[in-house]
């Protein structure tokens, strides 16, 4: 299959990007990683400077594969990473136009590249377990609800990509930490540090630029691990319980 | 007291504030529908302006009216500032936009209240102004021995000219689509999110941003057509 390519280029954080148009030859096997590798392949042929984009594991749950393609963060496919993106959902001659993640605290460093760096800050500021959890547990030594513990397990496929930040018309990366705290504060390894963690992690988010969310649910629909925004009223309301209960 | 400024000052403290003063809102439409509906009876205005005088005489009315006077600016100052602060996390847009994900309302809300407040300024200039400034006739009835203003022949005067139906009819429906992602929004900025009922907040949402409008929309052209 032909296509056209609409690609954003920047050189780095400084500089202006544009958008400048390839054509490459794909097969409708082929992932959208692939497809661009090809292209990448014709670029250095050319003695072009190939494009950048970030791609780690190829298999949907690293999170590195980063880009916005005809306006969907992952594409068009509901539930799928870039990576994992075939062909055959996009037609032969069609254009497609691929830009990077566009968020204040996600600048972009080159291309389809961005920096997520304000992740891991989030992360940092109260996303683990202080306590030794020490050897895995045997089954059902701590009980656990079923259905808490699916909330836990759902809340834990976040793969911290930050396509819920791209997706948000407004920048907000309540999804994502609504995710990781839920996935923590649930369990009871996590419930220990439950309050100061809901309580840090957010000021942390709002510290690094974030937007506020305004619930028009576009995370959720572009969540590539169908995160609900369940967790986020979730975390409103556990951190109003923070800041009304804990120290 | 400083972690209550801390608070409203984070993202979350902000968004409820914006969740509440809206929620409040949604009760003040309801109580000045069923209020503004009297004008819709064919007593030549007696049982309105009867009611607009109660309505702004009641000392109790009258304090929880600056109470509403304070939340609609709060709402929509605070609105602003989140609008702004969110343009600013956001920087530069897609070239490629899509409405694949989210409803037109939902990323449109702080348009949609910008044309509500434009609506309320007229609104409020024609009507509330008028009658705070003691600018309408007075209205003489045999029951009660005082004058009251003649609310009723302003709001036939106005809603007699077409542009002033058109201003009316164009203030609800932005009305209606800030309700309709309003309503349910507000519920899971306060944390309230269940299989259970927010299905049910949802349908009562659309329901609500649908009939309460069209109400609304009902009188000037009722009174168009009829007066």
């Amino acid at each position: 299959m032909n296509l056209q390519l609409k690609i954003w280029r920047q050189k780095n954080a400084e500089s202006k990007g544009y958008f400048e148009t390839y054509k490459v030859e794909a097969t409708e096997h082929m992932s959208f990683l692939e497809m661009l590798d090809v292209l990448n392949e014709q670029l250095i042929q050319e003695k072009k400077e190939p494009v950048v984009f970030e791609h780690d594991c190829r298999e949907g749950i690293c999170g590195a594969c980063s880009m916005v393609i005809n306006g969907q963060p992952h594409g068009p496919m509901a539930a799928t990473t870039t990576c994992q993106l075939h062909m055959r959902h996009f037609k032969n001659g069609q254009t497609i136009t691929i830009e990077p993640f566009r968020a204040k605290a996600f600048p972009i460093l080159k291309d389809l590249s961005v920096d997520r760096s304000s992740f891991d800050s989030i992360i940092q500021s109260g996303g683990y377990i202080s306590v030794n959890t020490g050897q895995a547990p045997d089954g059902n030594s701590i009980p656990i609800e079923k259905d808490l513990a699916g909330k836990a397990f759902d809340a834990a496929t976040c793969i911290g990509c930050g396509a819920c930040v791209a997706a948000c018309p407004n920048g907000s990366a309540m999804l994502f930490t609504s995710a990781k705290v839920s996935h923590l504060g649930l369990l009871p390894q996590g419930e220990v540090e439950h309050k100061r963690r809901v309580k840090n992690m957010v000021e942390q988010m709002d510290k690094e630029g974030f937007g506020m969310c305004s619930n028009t649910k576009a995370c959720e629909a572009e969540c590539p691990k169908e995160i609900s925004v369940e967790n986020i009223a979730r975390l409103n309301r556990n951190y109003m319980n923070s800041i009304l209960t804990g120290e | 007291m400083s972690w209550i400024i801390s608070f409203l000052k984070s993202s979350i403290g902000r968004k409820l504030v914006m969740s509440l003063t809206g929620l409040f809102l949604v009760i003040f439409l309801v109580v000045h529908l069923i209020g503004n509906l009297q004008l819709l009876y064919s007593d030549g205005g007696e049982s309105f302006n009867k009611y607009a005088y109660f309505m702004t005489n009641n000392p109790l009315i009258k304090a929880s009216s600056f109470g509403l006077y304070f939340f609609i600016l709060l709402h929509a100052i605070q609105g602003i500032i989140i609008a702004l602060s969110n343009r600013h996390a956001k920087g530069s847009k897609y070239a490629v936009s899509t409405n694949a994900n989210s409803t037109w309302a939902s990323k449109n809300m702080a348009l949609l209240g910008t044309l509500i407040l434009a609506f309320l300024c007229i609104h409020m200039g024609d009507f509330w102004f008028r009658m705070k400034a003691g600018l309408l006739d007075m209205a003489a009835y045999d029951d009660i021995d005082y004058e009251v203003a003649n609310l009723y022949d302003r709001v036939v005067y106005s809603f007699s000219q077409l542009w002033i139906v058109i201003i009316y009819l164009i203030g609800m429906v932005a009305l209606a689509l800030h309700l309709n992602h309003g309503f349910s929004s507000a519920f899971q900025t306060l944390g309230l999110n269940h299989k259970k009922y927010t299905p049910i907040i949802e349908g009562l949402g659309k329901t609500f941003s649908i009939l309460v409008p069209l109400a609304f929309a009902i009188i000037p052209v009722f009174i168009y057509f009829t007066k």
